[in-house]
This record gives structure tokens, sequence and C-alpha cells, in this order.
């Protein structure tokens, strides 16, 4: 039976491939994927999906792959991709997954992610940004803050105070905010790579329609949860082949340059091949769970293990190099110089790109430290965290 | 890559009833006083495995006295075996039959398989080496020191420089070796001429097979030990209160947990994808295998440590069985060879040289 439903799926593959050139003009020819059920198979019929099983979809990329066929540059839209489109799904009216769903999906619409702000981080039920009803709208007050590809982005996915008179979890709501809105202000944010991946955005009586509402007002936390879940199984997940990843610099310099070895550096070496491998079957794995179910605290583990194998990959590659290590980036260029990736390309950059931004790693989409309370309390059942500010209501928390 | 590194319903059953047969018959709790009686093995517990579950023959085809399951059943089994430090010789036996088979030894086969005859496959625990048997026609002679699964068995098959030989129990004399790891106790092995059945020419494979099942299957019982500690040192921090709190609210410990979880996660994927290509005769086996024994033996031992650590004063008695798994998980993690061996072993596979050529 599944071995039925596969051909039939590869079947509606070559039957689109023959009926649509991806070269007479790309956009058309995306849309037209999405309108065959073709863009993700695993959501409903008629936003780009079938209603299939996750897994199948690697038969729609692998045979488009073989007919040579462009896809929509999933790295540029990741945040689309990967948080907002199923927080869109799950938690938005149909109206709302009819408007956004295929522009999200083709890359017409560029999405961002405006949850964190300079006040909070882990502690993000902290939000301090406002909305304020005002007639059949809400005006937006507040800072956001880490906010990849905002200066590209046509909607932002907010997380706002509704209500400051109750406890902090309990007053948020979930928006799609028009970042072409004239209240809408970003400013790039360096890091200490030197580049400016990230942005501030400044949010000055910005004016969201109550349409623009995904979930209750007032649910904003739990239609939030949806997000988190998807964007730690995007950053720890994947199905790369061996070697492959931070581990690939390393081996091919191990290979190629017989002179940078000695006995140390060898068990080194192969501490962290086991550990890439490792990883890397762990996510295999991951995505085998999910193709059964929904994200879940595993997707913590994976993004945690991820992280740490990142920096302690790249950290051994800048010992290994020596003095070549100590050259930062393509010395041909000043790259110290601010430059906005649209992409980061981790593996195209030199070693000590490669450490100094690996250290995001255990920062972004969830600290290791809060990953880790996760696992503990939600997997392990440990006991919570000692809450001082849990039935405070928020505008009385210390700040 | 096609390998399933989930459990099926059917292994997840298999699971259930050999975790319910173990909870019968040998409860944690007398496996330490067990430790210190004549008779270390639990051979009652043996004999029910073999009859019950079936697990000396659940690899093996048919025709050959199997019952036509895997090796990834069988791994599930020793996961289970691991989380209950039993003392049976499952590994030392399952290592025999495989060594059996591939020497093409049918008329051996169905009494191991049966589990009617006992055998292990006699090597040296701590590293495999080269033996220096002597073999003199159908006799041989000569010492291995420190074999596991040796004191019960029947039948012992040895790997020599001249193939692998078939040697009666009744033919060696065997001490026993007070072992750091009592549920898996090991023997020195003495040969004066004893009398040996080539069962297969140097070359033909037997032993290397042999020890990679073994190594699978060992790999999987690190993670099934593993698995336990962590449970067990989860529950206690939970039900143990100082300060007036429960300690497994405090994030010092909380987060050692969730490490700890996060590595047996990682070691999961590990042994399944070694027990996947045991199963399906892969030709990567051999990689997942070295892989699989480099990454499950030190998380195992580290799941030990944590519990016996995170068990403050109760964790350091010889009543709590804590120290059962510190031992079994360190003897295994050098009993196939340690982590380090295999790392050297993984940068031969896969083409990572120590030093310059």
């Amino acid at each position: 039976m599944t071995s039925d439903r596969e051909q039939d799926l590869r079947d509606r593959v070559a039957a689109f491939v023959a009926g649509h050139d991806p070269r007479a003009d790309l956009m058309e020819y995306l849309r037209a994927r999405f309108d065959s059920g073709l863009a993700w198979v695993h959501f409903p019929v008629g936003l780009g999906g079938l209603d299939l099983p996750r897994p199948l979809q690697a038969i729609v990329d692998g045979e488009l792959a073989a007919a040579g066929a462009p896809d929509n540059n999933p790295r540029r839209i990741g945040i689309g991709l990967g948080m907002a489109a199923p927080t869109i799904l799950a938690a938005g009216t149909d109206e709302q997954r009819r408007r956004w769903l295929r522009p999200l999906w083709t890359g017409e619409e560029v999405w961002c992610q405006l949850f964190s702000e300079p006040g909070a981080g882990s502690d993000l039920a902290a939000v301090a940004t406002r909305a304020v009803r005002d007639g059949d709208s809400w005006v937006v007050n507040g800072q956001k803050v880490w906010t990849s590809m905002a200066h590209e982005a046509r909607w932002g996915i907010l997380i706002a105070r509704t209500d400051p008179d109750v406890p902090k979890h309990a007053g948020l709501t979930y928006f799609a905010c028009d970042m072409t809105d004239p209240g809408v202000e970003v400013r790039p944010l360096r890091q200490l790579t030197g580049e400016a991946e990230f942005n501030e955005v400044f949010l000055t009586d910005v004016r969201i329609p109550d349409a623009h509402r995904l979930g209750a007002v007032g649910d904003g936390w739990r239609v939030a949860q949806t997000t988190l879940m998807n964007e730690r199984v995007a950053i720890g997940g994947g199905n790369a082949p061996r070697e492959a990843g931070a581990i690939a610099a390393v081996v091919t310099a191990w290979r190629e340059r017989p002179e940078l070895r000695t006995a140390a550096a060898h068990d080194e070496l192969m501490r962290l091949w086991v550990e890439a491998e490792a990883v890397r079957l762990t996510g295999i794995r991951l995505r085998q769970q999910l193709a059964a179910g929904s994200p879940g605290p595993e997707g913590s583990a994976a993004k945690l293990a991820f992280a740490r194998l990142n920096q302690d990959v790249s950290g051994f590659e800048l010992e290994l190099l020596g003095s070549d290590g100590l050259r930062y980036d393509d010395w041909s260029t000043d790259t110290w110089t601010t430059e906005r990736p649209a992409v980061v390309d981790f593996l195209a950059r030199s070693a000590g790109y490669r450490y100094l931004r690996a250290k995001g790693n255990s920062i972004e989409g969830g600290s290791s430290e809060i990953l880790r309370n996760i696992i503990a309390e939600r997997v392990l059942g440990l006991p919570g965290e000692i809450r001082v500010d849990k039935d405070v209501p928020w505008k009385d928390l210390p700040k | 890559m096609s390998a399933d590194l989930l459990y099926s319903d059917v292994e997840e059953q298999l699971r259930a009833s050999v975790r319910d047969l173990l909870a019968k018959r040998a409860p944690v709790a007398e496996a330490i006083a067990r430790t210190e009686s004549g008779e270390p093995y639990d051979q009652d517990l043996w004999r029910a495995l073999a009859r019950e579950v079936g697990i000396t023959g659940l690899a093996f085809e048919e025709e050959v006295g199997g019952h036509g399951a895997s090796w990834r059943e069988v791994a599930v089994v020793a996961e289970e075996l691991g989380a209950a430090v039993t003392a049976t010789p499952f590994l030392g036996h399952t290592m025999a039959a495989v060594a059996a088979q591939t020497a093409g030894a049918r008329d051996l086969l169905p009494g191991l398989l049966s589990g009617e005859r006992t055998a292990t496959l006699a090597v040296t625990a701590g590293g495999p080496r080269a033996s220096d048997i002597e073999v003199d026609g159908a006799k041989i002679t000569g010492q291995l020191t420190g074999v596991i699964d040796a004191l019960t068995a029947d039948v012992l098959l040895v790997p020599t420089a001249h193939g692998l030989h078939l040697v009666e129990a009744a033919a060696v004399s065997r001490t026993p070796v007070p072992s750091l790891d009592m549920t898996r106790p090991l023997c020195d092995v003495t040969f004066h001429s004893a009398a040996a059945t080539q069962l297969a020419e140097p070359g033909a494979g037997a032993r290397d097979s042999a020890l990679l099942v073994g190594g699978a299957l060992l790999s999987s019982e690190q993670l099934g030990l593993a698995q336990r500690c962590l449970d067990t040192t989860v529950a206690y921090l939970k039900e143990r209160y100082q300060f007036g709190r429960p300690i497994g609210s405090f994030q010092a410990l909380k987060h050692r947990a969730a490490d700890l979880w996060a590595a047996i996660a990682q070691a999961r994927a590990v042994a399944r994808y070694a027990a996947a290509c045991v199963a399906d005769q892969d030709p990567d086996a051999p990689v997942a295998v070295a892989l699989a024994l480099a990454y499950c033996g030190p998380v195992a031992v580290r799941a030990a440590e944590e519990c016996v650590q995170l068990h403050g004063g109760l964790g350091f008695t010889w009543e709590h069985p804590a120290h059962l798994y510190l031992k079994r998980a360190k003897a295994d993690a050098i009993l196939l060879g340690t982590a380090s061996a295999h790392r050297a072993r993984l940068a031969e596979l896969v083409a990572l040289p120590a030093s310059a050529p």
C-alpha cells in the first residue's frame, strides 16, 4: 500500500515536470508546484500539500532534483518555511492560510521573527512590546532584536503584550506584522564575526489589522510554542551525509595536509568524528520519529548537541591549522567591514569565521542552558525552576 | 541512508516480555547476593531466556535451527540484559554461535541455537589479540587469560593462528578470576594438549564476524545499562529531599541529568544503526560497530558514574546496586576494546591516518 502511494506520488511529479517549464518563468513554476500539492506534501490539499506523511516529501524533492528543476531556495526563506508556516497552519484561519502560505513558500514574501527583545531573551514571555486595540486594528510599540532577514522581510511573526495586568504568559498575543508599515524601522546589528546577519527592529505606532492576529487574544504564548519547537527542529535536524557540516573542513585538512598530523591531534580528531557521526545519526533518527508524529523535546536535544559539536569542531580546526588558523577569512579582502549576508555560508568561510559564528549556536533559538531545563522538566519530569514571577501581573515585575 | 533507527512494534513487544521475565526471575536486588555466591551465573534464568524467549536462536535462520528474526531483535534483548545487569553467558555464547555459523559448523549449531549446549568464544577480554595457542594436529596447548562466559560453557570455540577450533570444556582447566565485573565473571583457561577439532581455516572470518555481531550487541547492552542508570537516578532526584526541596529541583543536577539524557539519545541512534547494519549485512557494518563501541562505551560509563555520584552516600554503599552498573559499564568499555582502540580502528576504516605517510 505504501509503495502504491509512493508510485502515485512519483507519477504525479512526473506529470507535473512534463507540464511545467521552470525556465519560462521561475515564479510561475513555483506557484504551479505549490498548487499541485508538491510544495510540502504533509500540508493539506489546497495549501501546497497532499495530506501525505512528511517523509514522502523526500521523494518529491529527489524526483525534481533528478529532473534538474530549481527549488525555492529554502535557505533564504528558512524562517518562513521552518517557523512561520507551521504556526500559520496550526493557528491561522482558513483565510490567513490562503493569503500567506503560497507566497511564503515560493519566496515571493520573506518572513522574519519578531520575538526576542533587549529585556526578553531566555525569558521570552517577558516581552514588553505593547499592542493596544484601536477599532479593527492594533497599535504596536516596542523594540525587537536578533531579527534575521528583517531587512528583506515582507512579514514578521510577532509576539506582543496585549494585557499588562495579568501574569506574563497570559497577556501575550501573536500577530503577523507587515514589515512595510511606515512605523517599522530596521537597523543592522553587527555581531562578533564582523557581519550584520541580524537586525534590531523598532516598532513605532505600527498598525496591525486584527485580521492579522494568529490565534486568540491572550493566547500568544501557546501559539509561540509551535514556532519554537519547529525552530529547534530546523536548527538541530538535518539529513546530511557522513562527514558533512563543520567536520568536513577538518577531515579535508587532515587528509590533504599530512604535515599537520600529530598523535594527540589524531585522537581528538577521531573523538570529534565519532561525535559528528553520532549527532548525524541522531538527526536521522529524529526525522524518522517526526515522520510518526510532531516535533517534541527531542529537537531540543538535537540542537544542544549540534551547538556543542560545531563549537568543538571549529575550535579544534583553528588549532589544527596553526598559523593559518590565525588568518581571518580570505585575507585578500578586508572582511572585518560590515557585510550583510543573505544566508550564512558556514563552510565557504575561514576556520576563524566558523569558530566565531559557532559561538552563536548555543545562544540563538534557545540557549543551551534553557534547553537543558526543557529536557529536565518536560522529558525527565524533574521539578520546574522556582518562579518568583508566576502569579505577579507583568506590569509589577522588576525590570 | 535507509536504515530504520526506530524500534518496531514487534521489538517493543519482545522488550516488554524480556523485561517482565527479568523483573520476575532476576530482580536487581538479588544480583548483588549472587555475585558473592558460588554461582555467579544465573543458570535458571539463562535456560528460561533460551526456552521462553528463544534468545539463543533468535537471529538465525530456521533451517539451521534458529527462529528467523534478526540481530535488531537480539539487540533489544541485549538492552534489557544490560538494564538488569543480568549474569548470563549471553554475549560469549552468541559470539560463539556466530563463529560456528561462519565456520559452517552445522552439526554444532542446533545445540547452541536451542540453548541445550552453552559455548563461548575463547578470547581474552580487553581487546582481543593474536593468540599464542599452539596447535599440533588435533591437540592444542597454551593459556588464555580473562575469558568471558567460559566458566559455565560446555564447549569453547578457540580462534588460533590455524583457524577456529572446537574444544570441549571438559578437556581444559578453568580457573575462576575475581573479576571487576562479577555479573560477567572471567576465568583463565589452560589447554594441555586438549583435543581440538578444526572448524574453519585461517582467514575464514569466523572470529571477525563473531566480534562484529558481539560488538553491535555489546553497544546495545551499554545503551540499556545507561538508560536504566538514568531512570534510577532521575527517580532518586525526585524523591530525595535536602534543603527542603527535592534535589532534582537544583539546576546543577537537572542539567547533568539533561546532558546525560541527550548523550543517551545519541547512543540510541548509534547503537540502533550498528544493529541494523549487522542485521542487514550492510558493508558499513565495521564502521557502524566501531562507532557504536567508541560512543556507547563511554556513555554507559558516564551514566553509571553519574548514578553513583547523584545518589550521594547511598550510591557508594554495597547495598545499593549502583556499583553493579558501574563495574559492568567499565568492564563493558574494555571487553571488546577501549573507545580509543575503536577510534583508531575507525580512523583506518574512514581513511584518516594517524601520521604522515
